[in-house]
């Protein structure tokens, strides 16, 4: 049977029927997107003053997807208008480009932005030991510069070993700039480079320690809700190349000598998705990396 | 192009997280409004919007008044817990 309304407009509604179905899913994804994005608001408003970690995430790289997600929402802009205008060939290049951008993006997270967080560590000082470690936490500089507490040590955890084996009495870590010279004005803010851990190595007893875990979502509601945004996010990314993918191999060159204007609705859909993937990255990315 | 605009919108973003407005708050919300912004320009010119059937502009009515809606829920749900304001 024959799908009604693929090219042609449904004359009660005057579109076809697919631009209809991806704005309903489109309105469901933002009430999807929505419950997460007020999960965010809810968890960060009632974090307590130095709960809520702030430069911990990479902003070039951030700034460098941002940028190739925006570049790929162009191609598929163009990619489609190459198939109203019947130029095949221009159309499978745009698309290509399109499909590798999405690739570039999802890589630069999974094989780099993730597996740095998993590698990182992070020790909550108890409240009464947080002046045992005043050389690394630098809390009453912070007071006098009128900055949150800091109440956690970060950095490259060199005995990983402690985290399972109870008779290891401490953590040996190699220690972020902010707490290897915690008084310096430097330190003040978040590094727009990335700074990787310095070559100063701290013991910290676990029995200071409130909670140490590596930069996972257990590590706080900071990263829980990190890693569920971009990750849902990223599953989003990932749909939407497969789908670009389908459309880009010879099985749709089928389609477009058939039906081009069907295969153009098809890509107009596609794209429409995959702005509104691009204009989630919009938000998450000040929210997680910026602010 | 609306691809080049957002891509110094993007720039514009990042230089603005590193100045300080005098408050938290304040950097929050300008970061926010650019990205209104931007969202805006996504949707108005990428997503063609801006010359768009009535239906889809009244499934998205409806949308903006559920998603509103979802957030005036956080906000009351906020003075619900006794924690550190």
């Amino acid at each position: 049977m024959e799908i009604p309304y693929t090219v042609s407009t449904r004359p009660d509604t005057g579109l076809w029927n697919a631009k209809v179905g991806i704005w309903l899913f489109l309105a469901s994804e933002v009430m999807l997107f929505g419950g997460l994005f007020s999960a965010y608001i809810f968890l960060r408003l009632d974090a307590p003053p130095g709960m809520w970690p702030h430069g911990l995430l990479n902003v070039p790289v951030g700034t460098m997807n941002t940028a190739i997600l925006i570049l790929s929402s162009v191609t598929v802009v163009l990619a489609w208008a190459a198939l109203k205008m019947r130029r095949y060939r221009a159309y499978w290049w745009y698309m290509l480009a399109t499909i590798l951008c999405g690739v570039i993006f999802l890589t630069v997270k999974l094989v780099y932005e993730w597996p740095q967080k998993f590698d990182h560590f992070g020790a909550y000082i108890k409240p009464e030991a947080l002046g045992k470690y005043e050389q690394y936490l630098g809390n009453e500089h912070a007071a006098a510069k009128g900055l949150p507490p800091r109440l956690e040590i970060t950095g490259h955890l060199h005995n990983r070993a402690a985290l399972t084996d109870p008779n290891i009495k401490e953590y040996e870590v190699y220690l972020d700039p902010v707490n290897a010279d915690p008084t310096n004005p430097a330190m003040d803010r978040p590094h727009f480079l990335y700074v990787p851990p310095t070559h100063k190595l701290a013991p910290i007893e676990k029995e200071d320690v409130e909670r140490a875990t590596m930069f996972l979502p257990t590590h706080s509601a900071y990263f829980a809700s990190y890693f569920t945004i971009t990750g849902l996010h990223g599953m989003h990314v990932l749909g939407g190349v497969l789908v670009f993918i389908y459309m880009w191999l010879p099985v749709s060159k089928k389609l477009y000598q058939r039906n081009p204007e069907h295969l153009a609705n098809r890509v107009e859909v596609a794209g429409l998705f995959w702005h509104f993937v691009d204009l989630i990255w919009i938000f998450v990315f000040p929210l997680f990396y910026l602010l | 192009m609306v691809g080049a605009l957002l891509l110094v919108f993007t720039g514009i973003t990042v230089a603005l997280s590193y100045v300080d407005f005098g408050a938290r708050k304040a950097n929050i919300a300008v970061a926010m409004l650019v990205a209104t912004l931007k969202a805006g320009m996504v949707a108005a010119i990428f997503m063609h919007l801006a010359a768009e059937k009535r239906l889809i502009y009244r499934i998205l009515i409806f949308t903006g008044f559920f998603v509103l809606g979802l957030f005036w829920l956080i906000y009351l749900a906020w003075y619900d817990y006794p924690v550190f304001h």
